[in-house]
């Protein structure tokens, strides 16, 4: 997990949202062919290990062995992989995708939850200790999260709840980078003058965050969404060490474990259900940001925050 | 005591006004209250903790025991500790450049208007970002071997003999590039995002004072984006020092290149989960912390300096 957050370089108080850009009018740039063609071996370099992940998860075990990495075998086994993958081990891999579903779920939703509302109080509410939840924030964000791997282990530990789904969300729940993009966020959607307007007409606290705020929100809440849940889905490190019972696993700990079984004493080489599950596992999220595109762009550039 | 402070630490927007202050002082907590429960309970307390383990050894006979800092001086004498943070030392004095390098010419060439499909490439570039670091290893660890790969095909298609990318003098660039390809477009992202808020008509005024492309580059854009690239910087610099995923990954395919103590925090979980020697783990894991917030600091400092 990595978080960062950039404020606008124009040192702005406030972030606008989406500049509009004016058109270059005067000498609009010419297209570039030679640029465009150096473009094109970067993403080359993007997309082979993609291609080749697609390519291969067509591939039998025997097939993976004796034919070429970037060209497909004369059998094309990807359906009876595809059906391997999910009854391999009386169907443990759909076991990890539900449990990863329900790591994403709790947690990813969850920390975006928290988020909103505490970035929703952070802009909108002038209270004691405000300017000292920023500093510890932004400060803990520069922690490696992995030196805090440990003690929590072993806090978690003694209050039982290791090798339980808990160890994992628990910590899956606070996402500094959320905070504060919902933070930026909120100050710019939300004008003020109709805060006091719903609560002049006595509408509770409670009541003016879900009826006015809440939607004024939607897209800051879409991005810190999609963000939350690539951490969530991609986490390793925390799983690896909360979690022993292979029934409680995530896909990204299921699939390694599928990996380095085939370096055990008489283990089960199933390197074509690695590639498969490999597939599997990133289509749910690529998708997401394709189909998602235009909301978590705008979202970014709204605070230009990113993640 | 761990407070860094990127240079975005500007809030975002002034106080709402003190008039209404009395009337609902303490509402704001019942909003902000929920993160900051388990903030205190997943962030503030591990480091509270992990400070206290630090100071105790855990002996067969007698138990718990305060040694007061005999742990940090172990660790300052510590030849494996040492070595691993110089592997990754090294690491970030080449992967770091290289991968921001990269991911700031993409972005300036997005930036210029003069690609074809621009869109195309920016989503596609962006894109191994959502792939898991396990999943990136995994495939990466594949097209690496000899036996399945890629290099395996190089080799018998053209009669060539490549060097073993996951032996001892190659794995740690091999997992370099591992990591430049998941987030060289992350970076790409945050640069460009940046570009877009610098004002068209200041490219047009000095397109008017007859600046070339590459002085429009280097005078306006930038200036006008280090903090992105400070920032960037800061966080590629946290991650290197942190790299764990992906050795451990690779480590199976590569039992004699990647041993347990390759990185500091490979390190520190193979003493707390391998060796159960959890205070000593943990005394590494705040050294580790504390070198690397004195560089991401200098590396803040720097970048800040300049821009004055």
């Amino acid at each position: 997990m990595s978080t960062s957050v950039t404020a606008s370089p124009a040192k702005s108080a406030a972030p606008r949202l989406r500049t509009p850009r004016k058109k270059h009018t005067p000498g609009k740039p010419k297209r570039n062919v030679l640029l465009t063609v150096l473009m094109a071996l970067m993403v080359l370099y993007t997309v082979v290990p993609l291609i080749w992940l697609i390519i291969n998860s067509t591939k039998t075990q025997a097939g993976l062995a004796d034919s070429n990495g970037l060209w497909f075998a004369h059998d094309f086994a990807l359906w009876d992989n595809v059906r391997d993958t999910f009854t391999y081990h009386d169907g443990i891999f759909g076991r990890w995708l539900l449990n990863t579903l329900l790591y994403v779920g709790l947690g990813a939703g969850g920390a975006t939850l928290l988020a909103v509302l505490g970035g929703y109080a952070l802009a909108k509410f002038q209270f004691p200790g405000r300017r000292a939840v920023f500093a510890v924030v932004i400060g803990a964000v520069a922690v490696p999260g992995t030196a805090l791997a440990v003690p929590t282990f072993l806090m978690f530990s003694k209050m039982g709840l290791t090798d339980t789904p808990w160890a994992v969300i628990i910590p899956s729940l606070v996402s500094p980078f959320g905070l504060y993009l919902m933070w930026v966020f909120a100050a710019e959607a939300i004008p003020t003058e109709l805060l006091e307007a719903a609560r002049m007409d006595g509408a509770s606290e409670v009541r003016t965050f879900f009826q006015v705020a809440l939607p004024l929100l939607a897209p800051g809440i879409v991005t810190v969404l999609l963000f939350t849940t690539v951490a969530t889905w991609n986490n390793y490190f925390l799983p690896l060490i909360m979690l022993k019972d292979p029934d409680w696993y995530p896909l990204t700990l299921g699939l390694s474990a599928w990996s380095s079984q085939a370096q055990t004493i008489g283990g089960d080489v199933i390197f074509n259900l690695v590639i498969t599950g490999s597939l599997l596992t990133i289509l749910p999220l690529i998708a997401a940001f394709l189909f998602l595109q235009k909301y978590w762009q705008s979202g970014l550039a709204a605070g230009s925050v990113k993640e | 005591m761990t407070t860094l402070q990127p240079p975005v630490a500007a809030e975002p927007r002034p106080a709402p006004p003190p008039a209404k202050r009395d009337r609902r002082s303490w509402t704001g907590w019942g909003f902000l209250g929920p993160f900051v429960a388990v903030f205190a309970l997943v962030f503030l307390a591990p480091i509270v903790y992990s400070i206290y383990l630090s100071l105790f050894r855990n002996q067969l006979i007698g138990g718990n025991q305060f040694v007061g800092l005999d742990n940090y001086t172990r660790a300052l004498q510590d030849e494996a500790f040492w070595g691993a943070v110089g592997r990754v030392a090294l690491f970030l004095a080449v992967q770091v450049p290289l991968m921001l390098g990269i991911a700031l010419l993409v972005a300036l060439a997005l930036d210029s208007g003069r690609l074809y499909g621009k869109s195309f490439f920016r989503i596609t570039i962006f894109l191994p970002y959502a792939v898991p670091a396990v999943v990136a290893t995994l495939m990466w660890g594949f097209m690496y071997g000899t036996k399945y790969g890629l290099v395996g095909d190089i080799n018998s298609a053209f009669g060539v003999t490549l060097p073993d990318l996951l032996s001892p003098g190659w794995v740690l660039a091999s997992i370099g590039n591992i990591v430049t390809w998941e987030f060289v477009g992350y970076n790409m992202l945050i640069f460009y995002s940046a570009l877009r808020v610098v004002p068209t008509s200041l490219y047009e005024a000095a397109e008017i004072d007859g600046a070339g492309q590459w002085r429009i580059i280097r005078s306006i854009k930038l200036p006008a984006i280090r903090g992105a690239i400070v920032i960037a910087t800061i966080f590629s610099i946290i991650g290197s020092f942190q790299l764990f995923n992906e050795p451990s990954i690779l480590r199976p395919l590569a039992l004699n290149s990647i041993t347990t103590d390759f990185t500091p925090n490979f390190y520190t979980y193979s003493l707390s989960f391998n060796g159960q020697q959890h205070n000593y783990s943990a005394t590494v894991a705040i050294i580790m912390g504390v070198i690397t917030m004195i560089v991401a600091y200098a590396v803040q400092l720097r970048g800040m300096r300049k821009e004055a």
